[in-house]
C-alpha cells in the first residue's frame, strides 16, 4: 500500500531525511522508533505533504500513485491520516462541524457523495458508541480546554470518522499517563482491519505493548538501520539507542 | 499555451465572481440634477411630494451641512469627496406612479431582486420576513405589509410614512441623531431619499422578522436612507438590513442614519449584514459607507441590540451605538468586520450609561486581510447619576497574513464610582498549525480559513437570526478568499 523510496527530505534547507527505503502492505502494522533528532516527526510530516518539508530525492507511492506532489488535503482524501503529537486547538468550531467538514471534503475529492446532515449524524452516533465517547464533546469545540488525553482521544475519533487507509500516528503516546495511553491504544486496535494499515511513530517500546506491530523499524540519522518483529522493540527498550547515536562518517 | 490561457482565463473568471452582487441593472431612470444645492434638496422633497414641514426640516439641515467640518478622527485614509460630482436623486421611471400591487413593479426590479437571492414574492425563500426592497433611492416593494398592519405593526417606506403618519414621524425623527450630530448624518438629513419606518404598539411581539434590503444601482449615485424604529411599551421587534452594490470603478457614497426608541420593557434587536461593493485588490471604487445608526432605550427595562457582520465597502465609518436612559436597560453590540484588499474599516459602538443600573455588553471580532486596515473604536460613558452601571467590552483582532493592520482604541469614562466596567482585548493570527490540522484532514487552505475565521466569529453569528446566519457564515467565507496562498 504505502512504498517509500530512497526519500531524501530537507527542512528549511537543512537535509533530514537522507535515503528511507519503506513497504506497508495492507493490514499490516508498522512501528518506527528512533533516538531524538532521528527524523521521525520529519517523516510523518513528508508523508502528510506539509509545507516547508520539501522532498529532494527518491519517492513516496501510495496505491501505486505517487503522491510526493500532492498538497496535504489531497493525500488526506486518498486516504493518509496523522495522528498528531500535539493536535491542534480550533476554537469556535465544534467537533461535529469539523468533522463534517472534513469528511465531506474527503468524499468530495474521491468523487464520492457528500453526506447530509442526518446521515453524518447517524455515523458519528455509531463512532463515538464504538469508541466509548461521550457525544457531548462533539459540542465541544475542538481540542478547545480538552485535556491531553481527550485531545488524544479526539485524533483517535476523527481517524474513525474519516475511516483512512493509512493511519500514521506521530509520538500520539507523548504526554500520556498509562491509563490514557491504554484508552487511546484500545482505539487504534478497534481500528485495525485487514485493508488498512498503521504506522506508528515513538521513542518508547510502551505503547506497543499495547497497539503490537507486525514489523519494528530504527530510524537515525536520516535513515533505518535495522528492522526487525516486534521483539526489537524490546531490545531496544532494554539497549537504549545508543548504538546508533554514535556520530557515524556522513 | 492553449492551456496556459485557459488557466489565466479560468483566474481571471475567478476574480470577478469574488463579488457576486456586482452586476448592474439596466434601468430607465429619472434623476435629480447632479450635486448639491438647495434646488437639489427641493427637488427630492418636490419628487416625494412631502409637506412643507419636511421641507423645511431638509433646508435646516443643508444649511448647517454647509457650516459643518468632516469628521477626521478615524483612523482612515479619506481622499477628498467631491460632493458636487454625485447625483442626490435616482428612481426607476416605472416608480413613477407607485405601483399598487407586487404585479404592477417592473419586471426588470423583480429580476434584479431574484438574481440578488431575495425575490420580491410573498411566501418565497424567505418565508416568515416582511421586506422593504429599496433601490436607489426609492422603496419598489414592501411585502406583507396587510398583514401586520391587522397586529398594529405599521411597517412601509419612510417617504410613506411622512405622507400617512406625520406625527410620528415629526415626534421621533432626529430626536435620537440630531441633524447636526456630524457631517455625513446632516447630509442624510438634508437629502435623505427613502428607508423604512416601523412602529410596534404597545404589547406587540412582532410576528414576523422584518427587513430592510438596500441596492445602489446608478452610476455616481449615493444613497441616503433613513430608518426609524419605534417599540413602544412592552413591545418586541427584530430588523434585519441587508446591503449591495454594482461592481463600479467610481466611489460612492452611501450615509444613513438609523434611529432606534424603546419605551418601558420594549427591546428592538436590530441586525445588519453589510456587503457593499469593497472596490478591487488595488483600492479602485467602492462604497464609502459613513453610517449614523443610535438608539435610544428612553423606557425602564428595554433593550436594544446591535448586530452587525460588515464584510464590504472600500471604506467602512460606523459606530451603532445606545443611550441607556431608562434605569435598568440593556444595551448590546455584537460585531464581525472583515476588511480584506485595501479596504478600511473604523467600527465600534458607544455605550452611554444615564440610567440606573443599566447594563452594556460589547462583543467586537476585527479580522483582517490583505493589505486592509481594521481599527475597533468604542466609547463607553457612565454619568454622574448612573448608579450601578456595567459595561462588558470584548475585541478580539485576527489577522490574515503579513501586511494587514489591526488596532484597538477604547475611550472610557465614568462619573460614577459605583460603576463596573471590563474590557478585554486579543490579538492573534490564523497559525500554520491551525492551517495544517484542517488541512490534513482533508479540508482545502481556502475553506480552512473560512472556518477558522468562523469560529473565531461564532459569538456574534450566533446572535444573527437564524434565517441569516447561514448566509452570513458563506459571506464570511467568501469575503476572505484569496487572502491566503
Amino acid at each position: 500500500m504505502l512504498e517509500i523510496k530512497n526519500l531524501h527530505a530537507e527542512v528549511d534547507g537543512k537535509a533530514i531525511l537522507k535515503g528511507i527505503d519503506l513497504n506497508i502492505n495492507k493490514g499490516e502494522v508498522h512501528a518506527i522508533m528512533g533516538p531524538n533528532g532521528s527524523g521521525k516527526s520529519t517523516l510523518a510530516n513528508v508523508l502528510a505533504g506539509r509545507d516547508d518539508y520539501d522532498v529532494t530525492d527518491g519517492g513516496i507511492l501510495f496505491d501505486g500513485k505517487d503522491i510526493s506532489e500532492l498538497e496535504p488535503e489531497e493525500r488526506a482524501g486518498e486516504g493518509i491520516f496523522l495522528a498528531f503529537q500535539y493536535p491542534v486547538e480550533i476554537p469556535g468550531v465544534t467537533n461535529t462541524t469539523f468533522l463534517k467538514e472534513a469528511l465531506n471534503a474527503q468524499r468530495k475529492y474521491r468523487g464520492e457523495d457528500e453526506l447530509d446532515g442526518m446521515e453524518f449524524v447517524k455515523l458519528i452516533r455509531r463512532k463515538t458508541k464504538e469508541l466509548g465517547i461521550k457525544d457531548d464533546m462533539l459540542k465541544r469545540a475542538v481540542n478547545v480546554g480538552f485535556s491531553g488525553g481527550e485531545k488524544k482521544r479526539n485524533d483517535i475519533l476523527q481517524m474513525a470518522v474519516l475511516n483512512p487507509k493509512l493511519a500514521v500516528l506521530d509520538e500520539t503516546d507523548s504526554g500520556l499517563d498509562i491509563d490514557a495511553l491504554k484508552i487511546v491504544a484500545e482505539g487504534v486496535n478497534k481500528l485495525r482491519a485487514e485493508n488498512n494499515a498503521i504506522l506508528v511513530i515513538t521513542h518508547y517500546q510502551r505503547l506497543l505493548n499495547y497497539i503490537v506491530p507486525d514489523q519494528v523499524h530504527v530510524l537515525a540519522h536520516g535513515k533505518i538501520q535495522r528492522s526487525g518483529g516486534k521483539e526489537l522493540a524490546l531490545e531496544l527498550e532494554e539497549k537504549g539507542y545508543a548504538e546508533y547515536s554514535d556520530d557515524e562518517a556522513a | 499555451m492553449a492551456a496556459t490561457q485557459e488557466t489565466v482565463e479560468q483566474v481571471q473568471n475567478l476574480e470577478l465572481d469574488k463579488y457576486k452582487y456586482g452586476f448592474v441593472t439596466d434601468i430607465e431612470t429619472e434623476k435629480a440634477p447632479k450635486g448639491l444645492s438647495e434646488d437639489t434638496v427641493r427637488f427630492i422633497s418636490a419628487k416625494k411630494n412631502e409637506p412643507e414641514w419636511m421641507l423645511e426640516w431638509r433646508l435646516k439641515a443643508y444649511r448647517l451641512w454647509l457650516t459643518m467640518p468632516e469628521p477626521k478622527w478615524g483612523k482612515l485614509d479619506l481622499p477628498e469627496i467631491d460632493y458636487q460630482d454625485s447625483y442626490y436623486y435616482s428612481s426607476p421611471k416605472s416608480m413613477e406612479d407607485r405601483p399598487q400591487s407586487l404585479d404592477e413593479v417592473d419586471p426588470e426590479l423583480l429580476r434584479t431582486y431574484e438574481k440578488l437571492g431575495i425575490p420580491i414574492k410573498e411566501q418565497e425563500v424567505l418565508a416568515g420576513v416582511a421586506v422593504d426592497y429599496v433601490f436607489d433611492s426609492v422603496s419598489v416593494a414592501t411585502t406583507f405589509r396587510k398583514q401586520l398592519l391587522d397586529v398594529g405593526v405599521i411597517f412601509c417606506p419612510i417617504s410613506e410614512a411622512i405622507q400617512d403618519y406625520p406625527e410620528l414621524v415629526k415626534k421621533y425623527m432626529g430626536s435620537v441623531v440630531p441633524q447636526g450630530d456630524n457631517k455625513h448624518a446632516c447630509l442624510n438629513s438634508a437629502v435623505f431619499t427613502d428607508g423604512s419606518f416601523v412602529y410596534i404598539p404597545k404589547g406587540v411581539r412582532c410576528p414576523m422578522e422584518l427587513s430592510t434590503y438596500f441596492r445602489i444601482n446608478e452610476l455616481n449615485t449615493g444613497q441616503f436612507e433613513r430608518t426609524l424604529i419605534v417599540a413602544d411599551e412592552g413591545s418586541y421587534v427584530s430588523y434585519l438590513e441587508g446591503c449591495t452594490a454594482p461592481q463600479r470603478d467610481e466611489n460612492q457614497l452611501h450615509a444613513a442614519v438609523v434611529e432606534l426608541i424603546t419605551m418601558d420593557d420594549a427591546e428592538i434587536k436590530y441586525s445588519t449584514v453589510q456587503n457593499w461593493y469593497p472596490g478591487d485588490e488595488n483600492g479602485k471604487g467602492g462604497i464609502f459607507n459613513f453610517v449614523t445608526k443610535r438608539g435610544i432605550c428612553k423606557g425602564k427595562n428595554s433593550k436594544i441590540s446591535w448586530t452587525q457582520v460588515e464584510t464590504g465597502s472600500a471604506i467602512t465609518w460606523k459606530y451603532p451605538s445606545c443611550i441607556l436612559q431608562g434605569d435598568n436597560s440593556v444595551g448590546e453590540f455584537y460585531s464581525v468586520a472583515i476588511t480584506n484588499g485595501r479596504q478600511q474599516a473604523d467600527t465600534g459602538t458607544k455605550m452611554i450609561h444615564l440610567g440606573k443600573n443599566t447594563t452594556s455588553r460589547i462583543i467586537s471580532k476585527g479580522i483582517s486581510a490583505g493589505k486592509s486596515q481594521n481599527t475597533y473604536r468604542g466609547l463607553v460613558r457612565v454619568a454622574a447619576k448612573a448608579e450601578g452601571a456595567r459595561n462588558f467590552t470584548q475585541c478580539d483582532s485576527l489577522l490574515v497574513g503579513e501586511t494587514c493592520g489591526a488596532h484597538t482604541v477604547p475611550y472610557i469614562e465614568s462619573k460614577n464610582r459605583s460603576a463596573r466596567l471590563e474590557h478585554e482585548a486579543t490579538t492573534s493570527k490564523i497559525s500554520e498549525d491551525q492551517l495544517f490540522y484542517c488541512r490534513q484532514r482533508g479540508i482545502s487552505e481556502e475553506d480552512a480559513v473560512g472556518l477558522v475565521v468562523n469560529g473565531f466569529c461564532r459569538e456574534v453569528l450566533q446572535e444573527l437570526p437564524m434565517e441569516f446566519a447561514v448566509e452570513a457564515q458563506q459571506l464570511v467565507k467568501i469575503s476572505l478568499e484569496g487572502s491566503v496562498g
